[in-house]
């Protein structure tokens, strides 16, 4: 598998993104710059977290024009594993790959913690390594992750079996404890926690892992 | 103002220069100066930035040691941490700014260290904090709380640097006048370490970053004054900060690092675009030449005075190869920011500003940078102590109250509600976060862990400042000990009332020296810090608070968690019980917190013993011997033992005592050198203990759910953790939000 991750002037978290799919999973990863319009040859997309272009608007708002978004969308629509975490989250969402809206934690303050996920669909290129109703720990880091959908919409995600991942106690106010959701066509993902970071047990969880695996056995499936 | 102002002795006061150093800057020109020299020199010269006051006595502070790459003098220390790659940090103040503006100060002060840091070459990958407040019983100070976190927040999650630990503590002297300390650590190769140096005559010197306004103008002269009522007319001398410019910036620097065309490179951070001007020509022995209309400006009609004075934020001055300056564009529109050439290296040694052309200043880099007066202040009097020598009587009382007080109080309850907000695992380094005794980051450069630990007593310190500032080395020495980590090098912050005043030296000279004999002995050479002085508000002094942040490094073995893991297992004390009296518990939590009062001594710190229990505890660290390690220290071993067990398995312990001292005494006097340890192999632990001549007794068991204390006499302490626990939890939430 060869992960390209989107670098937007802010990323912050594409180094622990690389490094998860690089060093801790034994993939291959490469930096793809926001100017670009093209994806190249990669198999798969990280948009990872930061604040893209400084994100003193709403956050993802500027990012979704940039040229690589343009490039992403084509990926997307042509079956290309998109993975979201957090910032990338955002983008998603703002660029209408996912449907929806993230925005200030309820409490209005930046939340970082250990969190439990659990498991909510296997069903999906993301999650078919891991079990239904099997928790995940990891970090959450975000000042605007509370998710928020109309009623409609949120009851289009459950009955479509797209609420991949629900906070155990949700920290933020998503509805429904919603963490993590795709598509209608299931090949893009967006979610708030961070399993990059959580890919190495020296750091407490190597949990994270489980989606990245995921991802290289749906790709090796479809290769087969 | 126009330049052709006529220099009054009003005007120098209020740019708080004396008559006799006004006399100085006539000496070093020949002449009069303009008003932009006078400006210029008046920054160079306040406390914060030549440390007048402080200097002749930092010069006794060890400052070499065989880890130490880079003393100071530069933006930042560097050590060696193994495999060619080096660490870069230091420890900045922003504590004026942060009482007038708390948001913006304290958002800026983390901006300006880690610009500190990755002008070295270093990308910056830790941050701890050290803060010091009012008293929560007032709003006001509650407010400065908030503010201040959530600026410390914005500005380290946005540009992506986890902040990783650090330490909170309020008191009432810090009412007017809280302390924001930010200590930030970076890595880098060690041939690839930037210096702020302007060689090369003709070199291009190169504007990058920000564009330049009017705020922030003379902040570090601010930064040297006292407060008064007035201070908060200030309020436009606090700086703005956009930490999103300031990760462009990092990127940016970084990768046009990487082309080999850059010579020199420095942060404009107080005093901006004079201290970094005059201070690389300084350093190179050359003189640099450069006109204000090329420096990008936000705002219209600057003047040269304005523009040489002003401390806007994310900027950097450097001087690039002749004939490579494109090389740096090129990196720098790639990230969207300004690099513009606005003058050159020249060879005369003068720093001259011209303003279209017209010369607006032209003075001697190497005398600004480097011939500031240097004061010996008088301190021939007892530092100012204002606590009685005699111990009060301590009455008897009930110890699971006390204990139940002091875990729920603002000093020694869970800090959770400020780290919380901080992004602390950005970057995938964080093995122990905040709340630990020191915080450790892997570095994946070359397979190390750096352990961190900033720590600072101002009680003990109001006390004695020799022997308190020599318990914060030994506290900071002994935390990164318990990882396993050897120190190998510390940033200190000096947070002091007015040197002028006799009584305020005499803390700062005895707190220095005290410094300089613990970093001797512990062989932990200072690389660099800052000096914080006039903290005062309407006459009234801080308590002294010497800051110091030890860096060691680990080379193998993950460190021991602080909470115990299982039931059954012992609990060896390292070090022992440890000796106190009624004189020497005047500075405890427990006399502060039960007692509401101060007085007597610091505890007794016996420097020798001390070092042998770090040894003892970093080879049982890295030999695996400990299941969890855990520094005593404010709160003493009650509380240590509460703190052990708040960890995710509600594992607490059944401990007996053999000891005659009165229970309050026992269970919260602080002697230093002791470390909790809970071990399956009791003996192993207690030989290598043996071998270093340190008692190891075995005081206890974990157990689940529970903390139980005894004596000879009978049960002192009987709690069940889980309300302990929540107790402790939620106690800041509380105190903020009344």
């Amino acid at each position: 598998m060869k992960v390209g991750v989107i670098v937007f002037p802010g990323s912050n978290c594409d180094h622990d993104a690389f490094y998860a799919v690089g060093h801790n999973l034994g993939e291959q990863a490469e930096f793809i710059w926001h100017d670009s319009h093209s994806l190249g040859s990669v198999d798969a997309v990280i948009l990872p977290g930061g604040f893209s272009y400084g994100d003193y608007l709403r956050c993802g708002a500027i990012a979704k024009f940039s040229p690589v978004m343009a490039a992403v969308k084509n990926f997307a629509r042509a079956g290309g594993l998109v993975l979201g975490i957090c910032n990338g989250f955002q983008i998603l969402v703002e660029s209408g790959l996912l449907p929806g809206a993230l925005i200030r934690n309820r409490g209005l303050r930046f939340v970082c913690e250990e969190i439990a996920l659990r498991v909510e669909s296997t069903n999906s290129p993301f999650t078919n390594a891991c079990e239904r109703g099997q928790v995940l720990r990891m970090p959450i880091a975000h000042g605007e992750g509370c998710y928020i959908a109309s009623e409609e919409t949120l009851d289009e995600l459950a009955s479509d079996d797209r609420i991949l991942f629900r906070y155990v106690n949700n920290p933020n106010g998503s509805a429904r404890d919603i963490a993590g959701i795709c598509n209608p066509e299931r090949n893009v993902l967006g979610m708030m926690p961070h399993p990059e970071r959580a890919a190495d047990l020296i750091l407490g969880s190597n949990d994270g892992l489980a989606i990245l695996q995921s991802m290289a056995r749906s790709l090796a499936r479809a290769a087969a | 103002m126009s330049a052709t102002t006529a220099i009054t002795p009003d005007l120098v006061s209020a740019h708080q220069l004396t008559p006799d150093e006004y006399q100085r800057i006539v000496r070093i020109l020949g002449r009069e100066p303009s008003l932009t020299e006078l400006g210029i020199f008046s920054v160079m010269w306040s406390e914060h930035c030549s440390y007048k006051s402080s200097r002749r006595h930092l010069k006794k502070l060890p400052t070499h040691g065989k880890h130490v790459l880079q003393g100071p003098g530069e933006n930042a220390g560097i050590i060696d941490i193994g495999g060619g790659w080096a660490a870069a940090f230091k420890i900045e103040s922003h504590n004026h700014p942060s009482f007038i503006e708390p948001f913006q100060g304290a958002a800026t002060g983390v901006g300006g260290i880690l610009r500190d840091i990755f002008t070295m070459g270093a990308r910056p990958i830790a941050v701890l904090d050290s803060l010091r407040f009012g008293s929560l019983s007032v709003p006001r100070n509650r407010r400065i709380v908030e503010g201040v976190v959530e600026g410390i927040a914005h500005y380290g999650n946005c540009f992506g640097v986890p902040t990783v630990g650090g330490e909170t503590v309020f008191d009432p002297c810090y009412n007017g006048n809280p302390l924001v300390n930010v200590f930030a650590l970076g890595v880098c190769r060690h041939n690839e370490i930037f210096r702020g140096v302007a060689s090369g005559v003709g070199n291009p010197v190169i504007y990058v970053g920000a564009k330049t306004g009017r705020d922030g103008i003379h902040g570090a002269s601010m930064a040297s004054a006292e407060f008064t009522e007035e201070s908060s007319q200030k309020r436009p001398n606090v700086q703005v900060g956009d930490p999103f410019l300031e990760k462009l910036l990092l990127e940016a620097c970084l990768e046009a690092m990487q082309t080999g065309a850059i010579v020199g490179i420095q942060d404009m951070g107080a005093a901006g675009l004079t201290s970094s001007s005059c201070e690389m020509a300084s350093r190179a022995g050359t003189g640099i030449e450069f006109d204000i209309k090329h420096v990008p400006q936000r705002e219209e009609g600057m003047t040269p005075y304005e523009i040489m004075l002003s401390e806007s934020q994310e900027r950097m001055l450097l001087v690039a190869g002749r004939g490579r300056e494109e090389e740096v564009y090129r990196v720098f529109r790639k990230w969207g920011l300004d690099a513009v050439e606005i003058g050159q290296v020249t060879g005369d040694g003068m720093l001259r500003v011209l303003d279209h052309g017209v010369v607006a200043a032209e003075i001697p880099a190497h005398s600004i940078a480097t011939e500031a007066p240097v004061y010996d202040r008088p301190h021939n009097v007892p530092p100012y102590r204002p606590a009685p020598l005699e111990a009060p009587p301590i009455p008897g009382a009930d110890s699971n109250a006390s204990l139940r007080k002091l875990l729920a109080s603002p000093d020694l309850c869970s800090k959770k509600w400020i780290w919380r907000q901080y992004d602390y695992t950005v970057r995938t380094n964080t093995v122990s976060g905040p709340g630990a005794d020191s915080a450790v980051v892997r570095v994946k450069e070359n397979g190390s862990a750096l352990a961190i630990s900033l720590d600072g007593n101002g009680r003990y310190c109001t006390l004695d400042p020799r022997e308190g500032t020599k318990l914060i080395v030994a506290e900071a020495c002994r935390n990164i000990s318990c990882a396993g980590a050897e120190p190998a090098g510390a940033t200190n912050n000096l947070n002091f009332g007015n040197p002028e005043r006799p009584e305020i030296m005499a803390q700062i000279v005895e707190s220095v020296e005290g410094m300089a004999e613990a970093c001797a002995f512990f062989e932990v050479p200072i690389t660099g810090g800052n000096v914080s002085l006039y903290n005062e508000t309407l006459g009234e002094a801080i308590n002294p608070s010497p800051v110091f942040g030890a860096v060691g490094v680990i080379k193998d073995a993950v460190p021991p968690p602080m909470h115990f893991q299982a039931e059954g297992r012992s609990i060896v004390l390292l070090g022992g019980l440890g000796h106190t009296d009624p004189a020497r518990f005047g500075g405890t939590q427990y006399a502060k917190v039960i007692l509401d009062a101060l007085w007597g001594l610091p505890p007794a710190l016996d420097m020798d013993y001390e070092k042998r229990v770090q040894i003892a505890v970093r080879q049982i660290a890295r030999h695996g011997l400990a299941e969890s390690v855990h520094d005593l220290s404010d709160g003493g071993l009650a509380v240590a033992l509460a703190e052990a067990s708040f960890g995710p398995n509600s594992i607490g312990a059944a401990c007996q005592l053999d000891s005659g001292l009165q229970p309050e005494l026992l269970l919260f006097h602080e002697a230093p050198s002791r470390i909790l340890i809970s071990t399956t192999a009791a003996d192993k632990v207690q030989l290598i203990a043996t071998e270093f001549g340190v008692e190891a007794p075995v005081i206890g068991v974990t157990m689940k759910g529970s903390l139980r204390i005894r004596n000879s006499s009978g049960v002192l302490i009987d709690c069940a953790l889980a309300q302990l626990q929540d107790e402790w939890q939620t106690a800041l939430d509380r105190a903020l939000h009344v």
